[in-house]
């Protein structure tokens, strides 16, 4: 039986950047505030010191930082006619689970998504014609613009310690920066970080390519620096140990170091660590949330807890997993094309070449989590002509380093024998002479690709693990193709001794190796219920007094990082309940 | 600061585990250490007191207080035969030359033990519900065994097939026979009879080769950093702020920390 606990004003499930940025928000506008994390507490101090945070077997091939599978995870497959299975350890993608969420392992690239994105559907409709979309591609206009958003991506960005350089300010084009971004108002927080011999290599050859280089913007502060809520950050050491871990520097942007600690000191706080929800409670007249149930799960104890708003800011999955376990929205069906709810699940693509010259030291393992130079020319330059190429969506491409630790990165020429004298012979020949260049690609959403409740398996809670359903399409397979070669002509104009070429991916999508943890979609935002399950304040059009914040609010992915919209979203997010919620409690858009 | 290195060859076995490792290279069983070793077993208590009376205890007593004695490597989970796969393994895909020592004197079978034995082996972090299907390889692992359990039917399975094929289990085969046997394995050519998927078990078996090279030494493998100074990655490096544009496109000193180096 559940202890039922005091209501409180508000309660957050999941302290990552969005549960920190609102529990901070909220508490220090005067809201008593209950966050709910099933991770342990940790600490830069503490856990991330050196040298043992220094582990790659630990961190990287251990997960010491992830999602137990043990636990909780997911069944998966690659479309409806298979029977899904348990993803039964961690690969293609790491949610975090601890205080800090993902925010403690990410990289800290941090990208301003743009109305390319907003206005998917209108745009390509506008320009290429109702047809050019495919039948079965779900794609929709997110109900929200980037005028609306820019003071939001300018506050994340000043709060997480952005380093990069600004390329149109005010409309304006700046040197060295990103040209097709768009407009922001100020420069960056910090600058960018020192560039790194394969980032430099691909700048030049892209710039000879004829397209417009830039260092890609990231979290990792290149110099000390205090932020505008006073949060102190170390400068970065390039220590090359960046995806995966914690900063015993304090130098990458994460909210157990900014949002967290200073939520933590309002008296209107409390973290409950160890705390694991399994379902949002409804009101019986089904149009209110009234808090949440969880169980301690270090004594197994159950409790609810009441609340006057439901903020869920887990990891993207697994907010939609509560909201399909708490029935609130109608899940989606893709056979009959009804219901929202796990709706529009979207992943990454990618293609990548490695380059090998001989003689020449990249030193791989010393560089920041985004000693990378990027180009936009295929992505958010709309001026790129897809009509030719017949795909919708986008894709980046960097050169540079992250994080490349010997267990999982020893780059080899095709065709070397993996074992004996010969393979350690090359693996000491090219370990430090190989650089990399990478296209990150988006993926549309999709009508078979989605999210249910599966029918066999169940979490150590005994409620049933999440569905999800995906697969690549042939929208994906004609943008790799493009990306592939795009990819190799710059390869090929570096004149490596070597190349191990991209090529376009085509098989099905799998659950190993590692990807990409920019899981995106599920509980979609957009402008009607009809198609979308919150509206563009992040509340459900359902139960009005419940926000669920993180990527699983995306339509469809872009080929960039996921943090940087999420960061802005929980801001944006944050001052329509303090602004317009609070006086006015009830549906901030009308239906 | 520097701690000393342990040597590279221990000199005194301490521990009936501990092989000299020639015996790998032996055509002539009958003589060979295991077999010893399993009819100590058998042979109770005399055959124990036998190998105990092998330790030089006195050689302990002699070490000066302040010098800690080099850890035994004896083996925690894997048994006699598996033990002897798993050396003859590891010297075979590293074996000895300019550029590193063999993997036994690497300590990649000591670091495969001791992730079999610990939590990893038992299952850590593994969904070990059912029902068990074989679903398709985009699904990833969905055996009902923890690692230590693969490992454990996949030796036996791989050495089965060696006795089908040689008349003789994989560390008494030779170098030319091993290498077939890793190609058939790789590109699984070879079945297993006990139906185990072969690939699952080479995918494991090779990752935890690699793990055991390159993991910090503190796990028990990539001893005196022999896995890094191949290929000049520095370790657990502090800081890198200066380094970064200073050694732009030039080799930084090969000369790799470890964590019980900081420590």
């Amino acid at each position: 039986m559940a202890t039922k606990l005091k209501e409180v004003d508000v309660v957050v499930v999941g302290l990552g950047w969005t549960g920190g940025i609102l529990a901070k928000e909220l508490a220090e506008s005067g809201l008593k505030v209950v966050a709910l994390e099933r991770g342990a507490p940790r600490s830069s101090a503490n856990d991330y010191s050196l040298p043992n945070i220094r582990d790659e077997l630990r961190y990287v091939v251990r997960h010491d930082l992830m999602q137990n599978t043990a636990r909780d995870t997911l069944t998966v497959r690659n479309n409806p006619t298979q029977e899904a299975l348990p993803m039964r350890r961690l690969g293609s993608f790491l949610p975090g689970e601890v205080v800090g969420g993902s925010g403690v392992h990410w990289s800290g690239h941090t990208w301003r998504w743009t109305d390319m994105e907003f206005k998917v559907r209108s745009n390509y409709e506008e320009r290429y014609g109702k047809k050019f979309i495919p039948d079965d591609m779900t794609i929709q206009d997110w109900g929200i613009s980037y005028a609306e958003l820019e003071p939001y991506y300018e506050r994340f960005e000043y709060t997480a310690a952005v380093s990069g350089k600004a390329g149109n300010i005010n409309g304006k084009i700046q040197e060295g920066g990103n040209p097709f971004e768009a407009p922001r108002a100020k420069e960056y927080a910090l600058p960018p970080l020192t560039p790194i011999l394969a980032s430099e290599m691909f700048s030049n050859a892209a710039r000879n390519a004829g397209y417009h280089p830039f260092p890609r913007p990231s979290a990792n502060a290149s110099q000390a620096y205090t932020n505008p809520d006073g949060s102190q950050f170390g400068a970065c050491q390039y220590c090359g140990y960046c995806q995966r871990f914690g900063c015993e520097a304090n130098a990458k942007g994460s909210p157990h170091m900014t949002v967290i600690p200073l939520a933590m000191r309002s008296p209107n706080f409390e973290l409950r660590a160890n705390s694991w929800v399994t379902k949002v409670n409804k009101a019986s007249d089904g149009k209110r949330v009234t808090g949440v149930s969880y169980t301690n799960i270090l004594s197994g104890e159950e409790f609810e807890q009441p609340a006057n708003i439901v903020l869920l800011c887990a990891y993207a999955i697994n907010n939609v997993h509560l909201m399909l376990l708490s029935g609130i929205g109608a899940p989606y069906d893709p056979a009959a094309q009804t219901g929202v709810v796990g709706k529009n699940y979207c992943y990454q693509t990618g293609a990548s070449a490695t380059l090998f010259f001989e003689g020449k030291y990249f030193n791989p393992f010393m560089n920041a989590g985004g000693s990378n130079a990027t180009i936009d020319d295929f992505n958010i330059n709309w001026d790129f002509d897809r009509g030719p190429h017949n795909f919708v969506g986008a894709y980046n491409v960097g050169g540079g380093f992250n994080t490349n630790l010997p267990i999982g990165y020893r780059p080899v020429p095709n065709g070397t024998p993996p074992w004996g004298k010969a393979w350690k012979q090359a693996t000491a020949k090219w370990y430090q002479t190989a650089m990399v260049i990478n296209a990150s690609g988006s993926v549309m959403a999709n009508r078979s690709n989605y999210f249910d409740l599966d029918p066999t398996y169940k979490n150590a809670f005994g409620q049933p693990l999440m569905r999800m359903t995906f697969d690549y399409k042939a929208n994906e397979h004609k943008m790799g193709t493009h990306a592939a070669k795009v990819i190799n002509d710059i390869a090929k104009s570096m004149n490596p001794t070597k190349l191990n070429a991209a090529t376009a991916r085509t098989e099905p999508w799998t659950v190993v190796p590692y990807q990409s943890t920019h899981n995106t979609g599920g509980t979609i935002m957009g402008t009607k219920p009809s198609d979308s399950v919150l509206n563009k304040y992040l509340q459900s059009w359902d139960c009005h007094n419940l926000f669920v914040v993180g990527a699983n609010v995306f339509p469809h992915n872009s080929s960039y990082n996921p943090t940087g919209p999420v960061g802005a979203l929980a801001y944006w997010t944050a001052d329509a309940i303090k602004n317009k919620y609070m006086k006015n409690p009830g549906p901030l858009v009308q239906a | 600061m520097e701690k000393p290195e342990s040597p590279r060859h221990e000199s005194v076995c301490k521990d009936p585990a501990c092989k000299d490792s020639s015996h790998t290279e032996s055509t002539a069983p009958e003589f060979d250490r295991r077999n010893f070793l399993k009819g100590a077993v058998v042979g109770g208590a005399a055959a124990v007191s036998g190998t105990a009376a092998m330790k030089p205890e006195s050689a302990q007593a002699q070490q000066p207080a302040a010098v800690p004695a080099p850890e035994p490597a004896g083996y925690s989970f894997l048994n006699l035969d598996e033990a002897a796969f798993i050396e003859a393994l590891v010297d075979h895909m590293v074996p000895a030359d300019e550029l590193t020592p063999k993997g036994t004197d690497v300590g990649i079978n000591i670091y495969i033990d001791r992730a079999l034995a610990g939590a990893w082996g038992k299952g850590d972090r593994l969904y070990m519900q059912g029902p068990w299907k074989k679903g398709v390889p985009s699904q990833g692992y969905q055996l009902p065994l923890t690692p230590a359990q693969l490992y454990r039917s996949g030796i036996e399975a791989t050495n089965a097939h060696c006795r089908k094929a040689y008349g003789k289990s994989f560390d008494r085969i030779d170098e030319a026979q091993r290498e077939e046997v890793l190609v058939g394995l790789s590109t699984a050519k070879i079945n297993f009879d006990n139906g185990l998927p072969v690939r699952v078990f080479w995918g494991a078996l090779y990752q935890s080769v690699i793990e055991g090279m390159f993991s910090d030494p503190i796990y028990g493998g990539n001893r005196n950093k022999a896995g890094w100074q191949l290929i000049g990655f520095p370790g657990v490096i502090a800081v890198h702020r200066d380094h970064v544009a200073q050694y732009r496109g030039k080799p930084f000193p090969n000369k790799p920390v470890s964590i019980s180096d900081m420590s």
